[in-house]
């Protein structure tokens, strides 16, 4: 059957050139960068070429300031705690967006249990962080500011200049979290003023099994992994050398084509918001129009009245892979903490899809995928859905719309929420 | 689709797909409507009921496809049988039935259980002779008693 691949946020499949960089890392170059032999020295210039590819992707200054990780999520633990306990005889205070990853917010959590503090700043309803309140927050213990450069669920790009000139002024490290723009934007980590930086290879056609942490070379940081000095002593542990490999190609690639990836991706992201809009009544696009506030690559659509996990199963029955922030979807029941932070309706949170495009997709995939959505997918959901029944006889009324008539989701909801005796839940 | 992987197994992916008993019916002798304090998923059932027996069980659902193909079975599972012993009607039935759901999914079937006891407590408003023990035609009497 048929494949339309819109989990581009997900994974991205591997480029072929990185690909086959990788492959001779795993039969024949298979040394230690850490052994002083010649399998061992071969591994480590190839360590150090993929450091300074990744370098160039970001205009760091040192391949040096490049440290490989395992992953986002480690380089973002990293970040976080590495900095915190570095500066820890400074202060012990953090401020950080309300709509970070889990990898960050979880790190500063964990960091709280510690006795350290932390400001998580509000956004607005699309989703910005204000440069102004980031200030604000800061205190005289603030010793790290972490704001992403670009949301994982809802794609708004934030102001991370303004806040990385503000941060330098008042002398405190930004964490950038870039795992989401890395390789599809512009990223300058010198003009940006961040210290740290973050990225996720397999977000731009690298592998799997390997993450990017950008440090600048003054601001302070302590490993949080012990072991060896691999990684200038700040990463313990035998290096993924493939994987390494495979992440320098892919930034190299994105560092040449990410002008036209942002062009294609941006036309199809339009295309389909212009297609959904027309097609499927009642659904509410999360986070700013496609424009200059938004990346290219994603799309947060909610459809009322029916459920995301369900959408998602039957996108996938008719071929097509997509993702949902909907509580259904995720292991604690619980909506996205994005979603829930940018104040949206439970019912639209509920009905949520997240579209991620790549440089391979195509106008007649976006095409299929509005046709498939709306006549298969929506059609047949609210076919069945007892909220779009209340709709059309008037007992309910669109938040997306409201006609002034009928009660709002969130009250009927909580109506019939806990009503039958024996609960068991 | 033998090369498909499957988030749920194929019972469970069939009910979602293909429902059994979706709708609602009219003029139904009991509606009950219930959601998830949990996940927000809101499950409405509706009977119709003959002496003192569902004959008919119809469901809509907002919710996931475990809660959707919950609903399914469960408004399967209970036609046929008598208002006492639908009030006696457990989730775990409707687990069993399906083949298991993920842990994570199991209060779908609760909720399911949750819609049936409330449409067959809104009949039992309408009709409080039909109550098991209030010493009418309530229970498996046969033919002859009270019905619509």
């Amino acid at each position: 059957m048929r494949r339309v691949y819109f989990d581009h946020l997900s994974a991205t499949p591997v480029l072929p050139e990185a690909f086959e960089a990788m492959r001779p890392f795993f039969t024949e170059h298979f040394g230690n960068a850490s052994s002083l032999h010649q399998e061992g020295l071969r591994v480590r210039e190839a360590l150090g070429a993929a450091r300074e590819q990744v370098a160039g992707l970001i205009h760091a200054e040192s391949p040096e300031e490049i440290f490989f990780t395992s992953c986002g999520a480690e380089a973002a633990n990293l970040a976080v705690k590495g900095v915190a306990y570095a500066n820890q005889r400074r202060g012990n205070h953090v401020v950080v967006s309300a709509i970070e990853h889990p990898a960050v917010l979880n790190s500063v959590e964990f960091l709280e249990k510690q006795g350290f503090t932390a400001t998580r700043v509000a956004v607005d309803g699309d989703g910005r962080v204000d440069p102004g309140a980031v200030g604000l927050a800061v205190t005289e213990q603030t010793i790290l500011i972490a704001v992403q450069h670009v949301n994982q669920d809802i794609g708004t790009i934030q102001r991370v200049g303004e806040i990385g000139a503000m941060a330098r002024e008042r002398g405190i490290p930004l964490f950038v979290d870039a795992t989401v723009s890395g390789g599809w934007l512009p990223l300058d980590v010198q003009a940006l003023g961040a210290s740290l930086v973050s990225l996720s290879p397999h977000r731009f056609y690298g592998p799997k099994g390997v993450g990017v942490l950008y440090r600048n070379r003054r601001a302070r940081l302590v490993s949080i992994l012990h072991g060896g000095v691999q990684e200038g002593g700040r990463r313990a542990g035998t290096e993924n050398v493939p994987a390494i490999v495979g992440a320098g190609v892919a930034a190299a690639a994105a560092a040449r084509e990410w002008p036209a990836r942002r062009e294609h991706t941006g036309r199809l992201q339009r295309r389909l918001w212009e297609g959904l809009k027309a097609r499927v009544p009642y659904v509410r696009l999360s986070g700013p129009e496609p424009g200059p506030e938004r990346i290219s690559t994603s799309l947060n659509v909610s459809t009322e009245f029916i459920e995301g996990e369900g959408q998602l199963l039957l996108c996938d029955r008719y071929g097509i892979a997509v993702a949902s922030g909907s509580s259904c979807v995720s292991k604690s029941l619980k909506i996205s903490h994005v979603l829930a932070a940018i104040g949206l309706d439970h019912a639209l949170a509920q009905g949520n899809l997240i579209l991620s495009l790549g440089k391979d997709n195509t106008e007649a995939e976006v095409d299929y995928f509005i046709e498939t959505f709306a006549e298969k997918v929506v059609a047949k959901l609210r076919g069945m859905s007892p909220m779009w029944d209340a709709f059309e006889r008037g007992a309910l009324d669109s938040v997306i719309a409201p006609r002034g008539t009928g009660k709002s989701f969130a009250v009927h909801a909580a109506a019939v929420s806990g009503k039958g005796p024996g609960r068991k839940e | 689709m033998s090369d498909a992987h499957n988030l749920y197994n194929d019972t469970v992916m069939d009910h979602f797909l293909n429902p059994l008993n979706l709708g609602d019916i009219p003029e139904a002798d009991g509606v009950g409507e219930v959601g998830a304090a949990a996940c927000g998923d809101i499950m409405k059932v509706t009977l119709r009921i003959k002496n003192g027996r569902i004959e008919e069980a119809r469901f809509k659902t907002f919710g996931c496809g475990s809660a959707i193909a919950s609903s399914s079975m469960a408004t399967e599972l209970i036609r046929g049988r008598t208002v006492e012993e639908a009030l006696r009607f457990s989730n775990q039935e409707v687990v069993n039935a399906l083949g298991g759901l993920p842990p994570v999914k199991i209060h779908c079937s609760v909720l399911a259980e949750e819609a049936i006891r409330a449409a067959l407590e809104d009949y039992l408003k309408r009709h409080p002779e039909k109550a098991p023990g209030a010493g009418g035609a309530g229970g498996g009497s046969g033919p002859g008693a009270a019905g619509a």
